[in-house]
């Protein structure tokens, strides 16, 4: 039986180094250069008609758009509408990373969490500045509550400050976990088939559910990197 | 793991960074503004056809608003001429009956006369034929002959003593 963990293995492709550091071009980079092939391909290729009655996969660019536009005005307002651009390719991004890992012997990009951490720190950093940028000095009241009398700061201001630092670690493991965790019983279910032999149908049931609840899992998983990168906006405009 | 070996963790956000900025100008570049110009243009031709809709529907209503005024015109007109042409109608016929009405009253008038005349006339003649019918008769049932101033006194008497 193969090691669950070993489809998380990143294999360089072009050993690349630049300035001592090691920035070879591996399967993870691949996969995201596919992913930003498709990605492009599907939202230009689609519209290129431009039918005023959408195809189906008109339609299907048509609904993301509007899918990501409405997360935006819901979550965060009109204010939230020039970080459209930049919301919409994230929700792509982890989307396709995501979708492309249910490919068999294809990589995930998101099941590691160099790659998570590296959305989200850049997502909490943008907003931190966003925040400090709108509201000045004033944006540190987001660690203390108005109406909580002045004695519980010294409670407060930790819980809050350290409920903030740990946005982008609960943003980044979630997505990594739940990539991980969903590939590793993929496979170990597929490794139950092969040692079961004519048993092994029971697992391949099993197996076909799972797959389904993992095309979910992709979807969902990127939806809720979304929205609460949206919520996060929505604090550093408006504040609580 | 391998997603805790930190060998190729600069490699990973190296091309991440690299691939989701490509991304991020492809989108925000060329696919997005064609999305949201054909969404735009969609939402502009349905709301220029519901405008061209109302504008037709009120232009239908002014139609028949004119339509139902001019047939209000025409019916009251029409009443109007049937009005007049009654009254014409029953002022020529009162006319015609009056003339016709007075030219029978003469008539009747010259008639009466005429009976009234007829009817002297005839009263007239009575005495003279009682008379002679008084000396004619009593001449044929008793044979003597009466003279003409006895019947004449004896036809006086009968008719009361009225000459």
């Amino acid at each position: 039986m193969a090691n669950p963990v070993e489809q998380f293995k990143i294999e360089p492709i072009v050993p690349l180094e630049i300035g001592g550091v090691n920035v070879s071009f591996t399967n993870s980079s691949l996969f995201m250069v596919v992913a930003v092939v498709l990605a492009t391909a599907f939202l230009t290729l689609s519209v290129k008609g431009r039918a005023l009655v959408p195809g189906r996969w008109q339609s299907m660019a048509e609904l993301m758009y509007e899918f990501v536009a409405n997360m935006i005005r819901d979550n965060v307002g009109t204010e939230g509408r020039k970080y459209f651009p930049f919301v919409f390719t994230l929700f792509m991004f982890v989307l396709f990373g995501n979708l492309l890992g249910m490919i068999p012997y294809t990589f995930t990009y998101t099941s590691h969490i160099a790659v998570t951490f590296g959305l989200a720190i850049v997502i909490f950093i943008g907003v931190t500045i966003i925040g400090f940028a709108r509201h000045g000095t004033h944006y540190l009241r987001m660690f203390f509550p108005h109406g909580a009398p002045l004695a519980t700061a010294i409670i407060l201001v930790p819980i809050e400050l350290i409920s903030y630092c740990s946005r982008p670690f609960s943003l980044a493991i979630r997505l990594f976990a739940n990539m991980t965790v969903g590939h590793i019983i993929l496979k170990v279910m597929a490794g139950f088939i092969i040692m079961l032999g004519i048993a092994g149908i029971a697992p391949m049931v099993f197996l076909g559910g799972v797959t389904v609840l993992e095309f979910g899992i992709a979807l969902l998983q990127a939806y809720v990197f979304t929205i609460l990168t949206c919520i996060y906006l929505h604090d550093a405009i408006h504040m609580h | 793991m391998p997603q805790f070996d930190t060998t190729y963790f600069a490699s990973q956000l190296f091309w991440l960074y690299a691939s989701f900025i490509v991304l991020f100008i492809l989108l925000s570049v060329f696919a997005l503004p064609k999305i949201g110009g054909v969404l735009e243009e969609r939402q502009k031709r349905i709301a220029g056809d519901l405008d061209k809709a109302a504008q037709l529907k009120h232009e239908a209503e002014a139609a028949i608003a004119a339509y139902e005024k001019a047939l209000a015109e025409s019916r009251a007109q029409a009443h109007k001429i049937m009005q007049d042409n009654a009254k014409a109608i029953a002022e020529a016929a009162d006319a015609r009956n009056k003339a016709i009405g007075d030219k029978l009253a003469k008539q009747i008038k010259e008639g009466e006369g005429r009976i009234l005349a007829a009817k002297d006339e005839a009263l007239g003649h009575i005495r003279e034929i009682s008379t002679e019918l008084v000396r004619a008769s009593v001449e044929k049932l008793t044979g003597q002959s009466v003279d003409d101033a006895q019947a004449e006194a004896a036809v006086t008497a009968a008719l009361g003593g009225k000459a």
